[in-house]
């Protein structure tokens, strides 16, 4: 019977892109997925008529440049495109729209406020420091700051002169930054409601705290490190759905030589020894391996796939203890035609624009209380796009298809498990709210896909739906992620890894946490390894 | 008013840690005079007569954070300090009647074999990073940069302290700095009142729910303290909290402090960019080479300094500190001691706690956020008669209770009617708890943050002259160029709750500037 050198478990980005590094460097690698297509949450279905639906993640930033070109990915046939600016719609007929040219943008926002205007300068200025800041550290292995080896205390060294190269109030404001909550950061610049809550959608978006909660500014931070095409901060579409990503890393991996298995779900993670031998899979089949790195996310890991007799009692513990909090539903929508929104100008370039109808920041508090109560949000945070303006390969000539990401949509219901008719009934409050803003919107609707955390756990995989499987709080960042001791992509059991977005950086589909994995494993084979750890490229 | 041309230090506020601060410089030969707005001293230490023969602390009713330092250097208990009751319990409330009462890290009620050892694991792990905290309360904050020897030892220092917790206690230290206290709870214990009951210990004081993260820090800052000997413990002084601020002022006169109430200083004077003196209400000026605030930074910096005399950048940073009071007070005059069903005669003279659980914390706290006052408020209660009877008429009783939350930003603003409007639904909360209750009161008063702030000169009716948050903490505390107490113009320093280590009874904030101050200006 064969022995591969690696199996990695889930074939979502992270994965692939694990894959995709282990095989370049040479290695006989088996990548295994529970379902009958690959990418996780990173996918492209055809799930109604001739309609491709990126039915979870929907567009795309954070994908580490430097893994784009290290994979070649351009070459596998990725292609992303940015769209243009957010747009807030007000309750009292207005909106906010928000541009990529500085001129237009600071012209829209004076026009709500001269003052606010002004300081979007020096917020951005701030903003854009921080993202500078940490972008460095995407791409490393998190040091352990309990351990006294050299390549620790050199990391952890690297960090503080980082920090320290900054002016003194600049340090401060990073600590700040870090621990402030978004809301009251904006607060700090913004006086008008519209410009506080058009910004702040990006400090709660896959997080289960309210933007009044200390710690959601770096949830923001975690949206604007990305880039389009060198645009620090930009977002866009992946040409065919988000699927291209991971068809394009799968792509990478098979062009290295790489094996991929659908339909071929891990029931277990075999340890003898002391040392990981292999996956039993569901039908039954036992395959081989020296090592096995797991893409699922650490409670899937440890609290399911593993024995727990493999593992030791204080470490389940902790995983336990790791917050992965449902928090997020999708609604994906095939459309008859362009919906209209009468607010904006006609031709509007913002047409083409991620669109929010929630206008202050209390509203969206009052959204996060409602998930603290176990409902989904009365008056959601919607995070709405229509890719087919810019992609009009996903849907048919002249037809649409529209994503709205929903913010906030809890695990599980007061009144218990979520039943189909909760599912209908967030669904419709999330178009309801559309429907306000857009009067044809409703009549152009041919199909409605709801996905509530149940949905995206029964399909993806992921606990909870959670997007970034595991929440984004400080208790749960850099060295203490996924949990303090194993930061480093190293399970408990020799041969063991991790690669999922429960390990740094976290979530969002960046593939640092497969690429860091990688390096670790090369590492620990003392084989060459290709994969990227830079300090950014800015 | 005649004065002498000019004193060596003047320190603007008689709150406990101006009087502190006043009495070190004092002792280090300074000539200080100490200018109190107030007609008495103590500022938010302060016992308040409230109906004839009633009287109750105003607004801080129980000891907990005051530093053994500053207590013993300052020979508190010979100028009066004394406590009532040391050491004291708390009685989670329970709306069945079955109460749990918390005692360190002891239980004693209906609870499960899991809290007991939960609690007790709980309570040692924040015992530990509070005392590994503790000496650095008694320290200024470091500067990481523009430092000089005395910060990089203290940053040597608390590197080496976080290192000796040993692997595990470092990343459970490391973990948990910014946690929320809901999830380390839900980690250890399984009865939701005994969670209840911790979490408001928790977010007492501060704008935060059990379930933002920042506030499993703000419970181990409540245990950075001493009474009695005791870390953590919790104590009701003799007299009340006034006989607290008298101690202190009792410590600043020995020592030689001249100290005068009905003044309320109007300016800051600032000559030549360095501060020279202050200007009275009423026109008077009294010249001095130092002048300390014992206001808060918003206040000294905004109203008594004036934000000409400072770059835009440093009056930015101190309008944005957040310091929105929630805690309101309740006082009432009792012609008997309350019957709380279930609760023995001896735990009223305890703590009481109205927290049932944490969703109940949390929800009390949602409506902060938008201005308004929780419908179902959370609320720590003492009954200060039971061990000191000299608060009250014999066989009557009094009660104080510290009542969240009560915005200081209220929607529409505070007034004499909404105060009492409130002031019932706190009266009802409690009276669940004790039916006989509304047939006792022979006199109340609510005091909203607004009239704490009105009364005890705090800005924003805020205990901590500012958020206890990991963003207004150490070298942001109040903000940076004014962390170590000196202030960006020369001459002029803080020593309020608003600097580093912050609010409560501690003595601490005052110490650390008359420290800074002499290390400055020379050991004359």
């Amino acid at each position: 019977m064969k022995t591969y050198d690696a199996i990695v478990i889930g074939a979502g980005h992270n994965g692939l892109t694990n894959a995709a590094f282990l095989a370049k460097a040479g290695l006989d690698v088996l990548v295994v997925e529970k379902n009958d297509y690959i990418g996780g949450a990173a996918v492209s279905r055809n799930l109604y008529e001739d309609w491709i639906y990126s039915n979870c993640s929907y567009v795309c930033s954070l994908l580490r440049p430097e893994i784009y070109r290290a994979l070649d990915l351009a070459r596998h046939g990725l292609q992303v495109t940015p769209y243009g600016g957010s747009v807030t719609f007000k309750q009292n007929g207005d909106y906010l729209g928000s541009y990529w040219d500085h001129e237009v943008a600071h012209r829209e926002f004076a026009r709500h406020s001269k003052r606010d205007a002004d300081a979007y300068q020096r917020y951005s200025a701030e903003v854009m420091r921080q993202t500078r800041f940490i972008r460095d550290f995407l791409l490393r292995t998190p040091p352990d700051p309990t351990s006294f080896r050299p390549r620790d205390l050199r990391e952890l060294a690297l960090i503080g002169g980082r920090l320290l190269e900054m002016e003194e109030e600049a340090i401060y404001d990073t600590i700040r930054f870090w621990t402030m909550s978004i809301g009251e950061y904006l607060e700090e610049f913004f006086e008008t409601d519209v410009i506080k809550a058009h910004l702040a959608g990006s400090g709660i978006i896959g997080t289960a705290l309210g933007p009044y909660s200390p710690g959601t500014a770096y949830v923001l931070l975690h949206h604007y490190m990305g880039e389009v095409d060198g645009n620090i901060g930009a977002w866009g579409f992946a040409r065919g759905g988000m699927g291209a990503v991971s068809r394009a890393i799968a792509g990478a991996f098979e062009s290295y030589g790489g094996e991929i298995r659908v339909e071929a779900e891990v029931s277990r993670i075999i340890v003898r020894d002391g040392r990981v031998r292999g996956v039993a899979l569901a039908n039954g089949d036992e395959i081989r391996a020296h090592r096995v790195v797991s893409n699922l996310d650490v409670k899937r890991t440890f609290l399911q796939v593993m024995d727990r007799s493999d593992l030791d009692e204080d470490f389940v513990r902790r995983v336990e203890n790791f917050h992965i909090r449902g928090s997020s539903g999708k609604l994906n929508i095939a459309l008859d035609g362009l919906p209209t929104f009468p607010a904006l100008p006609k031709d509007s370039q913002l047409i083409n624009a991620d669109m929010h109808f929630i206008d202050s920041l209390e509203r969206m508090e009052r959204a996060y209380d409602d998930w603290k109560e176990k409902t989904w949000s009365k008056d959601p945070y919607v995070d709405m796009l229509i890719p087919t303006i810019t992609d009009p390969t996903m849907a048919p000539p002249g037809k649409h298809f529209m994503s709205c990401f929903v913010q906030y949509c809890p695990p599980e219901l007061d009144t218990g498990e979520w039943t189909d008719a909760d599912r209908d009934a967030f669904g419709q409050a999330v178009i309801d709210q559309i429907a306000e803003y857009s009067p044809d919107f409703k009549d152009l609707i041919l199909h409605v896909e709801i996905r509530t955390p149940r949905e995206l756990e029964a399909e993806v995989g992921l606990t909870e739906g959670n997007i970034f499987q595991g929440e984004l709080t400080m208790d749960q960042l850099l060295f203490n992620r996924p949990v303090p001791g194993f930061a480093q992509y190293r399970g408990p059991v020799r041969g063991l890894y991790m690669c999922s977005s429960s390990t740094h950086p976290g979530g969002g589909v960046m593939a640092a946490p497969g690429a860091n994995a990688a390096r670790e494993i090369l590492r620990d084979m003392r084989r060459l390894s290709s994969v990227p750890e830079s300090f950014g490229d800015d | 008013m005649t004065e002498r041309t000019t004193r060596d230090v003047i320190v603007i506020g008689a709150g406990h840690n101006g009087l502190a601060c006043a009495a070190y410089l004092a002792r280090a030969g300074r000539d200080v005079l100490v200018l109190e707005a107030a007609d008495e001293v103590g500022g938010g230490a302060a016992t308040r007569s409230f109906a004839e023969g009633f009287r109750v602390s105003g607004c801080a009713h129980l000891l907990y954070q005051l530093q053994p330092e500053v207590a013993g250097e300052l020979e508190l208990a010979k100028f009066g300090l004394e406590t009532a009751a040391a050491d004291i319990a708390t009685t989670a409330l329970s709306p069945d009647g079955e109460h749990v009462v918390i005692h360190g890290s002891r239980l004693e009620g209906r609870v499960t074999e899991r809290d007991r050892e939960g609690l007790s694991d709980f309570h040692d792990r924040m015992m530990r990073f509070a005392k590994l905290l503790r000496p650095y309360l008694n320290r200024r904050p470091p500067l990481l940069v523009n430092n000089d020897a005395t910060d990089k030892m203290t940053i040597g220092r608390l590197g080496l302290d976080i290192r000796r917790l040993g692997r595990a206690g470092m990343q459970e230290f490391l973990r948990l700095i910014a946690i929320n206290i809901y999830d380390v709870l839900n980690e250890h214990l399984d009865t939701e009142l005994v969670k209840g009951a911790l979490a408001l210990d928790a977010v007492l004081g501060t704008h935060l729910g059990p379930r933002s993260p920042n506030s499993l820090l703000t419970y181990i800052h409540r245990l950075t303290g001493e009474t009695g000997g005791r870390p953590g413990a919790m104590a009701l002084p003799k007299g009340g909290m006034g006989r607290v601020g008298e101690a202190f002022a009792g410590a600043a006169r020995a020592a030689g402090v001249d100290i005068r109430c009905g003044r309320a200083v109007q300016h800051i004077r600032v000559e030549n960019g360095r501060a020279v003196g202050v200007e009275l209400a009423g026109g008077d000026t009294i010249a001095a080479r130092t002048v300390v605030s014992n206001a808060d930074p918003k206040t000294t910096v905004l109203d008594l300094l004036g934000p000409r005399h400072v770059e835009t950048g440093f009056t930015r940073r101190i309008r944005n500190l957040r310091m929105r009071g929630n805690a309101a007070k309740l006082h009432l005059a009792l012609d008997g001691l309350p019957d709380f069903s279930g609760v023995d005669r001896n735990a009223l003279g305890g703590r009481l706690a109205i927290a049932p659980d944490m969703d109940y914390v949390e929800r009390a706290f949602n409506p902060a956020k938008y201005g308004r006052w929780s419908a179902a408020p959370v609320i720590e209660i003492t009954i200060p008669s039971v061990s000191d009877p000299s608060l009250a008429p014999a066989g009557r009783h009094v009660l104080s209770a510290v009542v969240q939350y009560a915005p200081s930003r209220l929607e529409g603003g505070w007034s004499e009617e909404r105060a009492a409007a409130f002031g019932d639904l706190v009266i009802d909360t409690i009276a669940a708890y004790a039916p006989d209750l509304r047939k006792q009161i022979i006199a109340s008063e609510l005091l909203s943050p607004a009239d704490i702030e009105r009364i005890y000169r705090m800005g924003g009716g805020h205990w901590h002259h500012g958020e206890l948050a990991l963003d207004q903490f150490l070298f942001n505390r109040p903000a940076p160029g004014a962390v170590q107490y000196a202030m960006p113009v020369e001459g002029l320093y803080l020593c309020g709750a608003g600097t580093h280590p912050g609010g409560s009874i501690t003595g601490a904030a005052g110490r650390n500037a008359a420290t800074e101050i002499l290390r400055r200006e020379g050991n004359s």
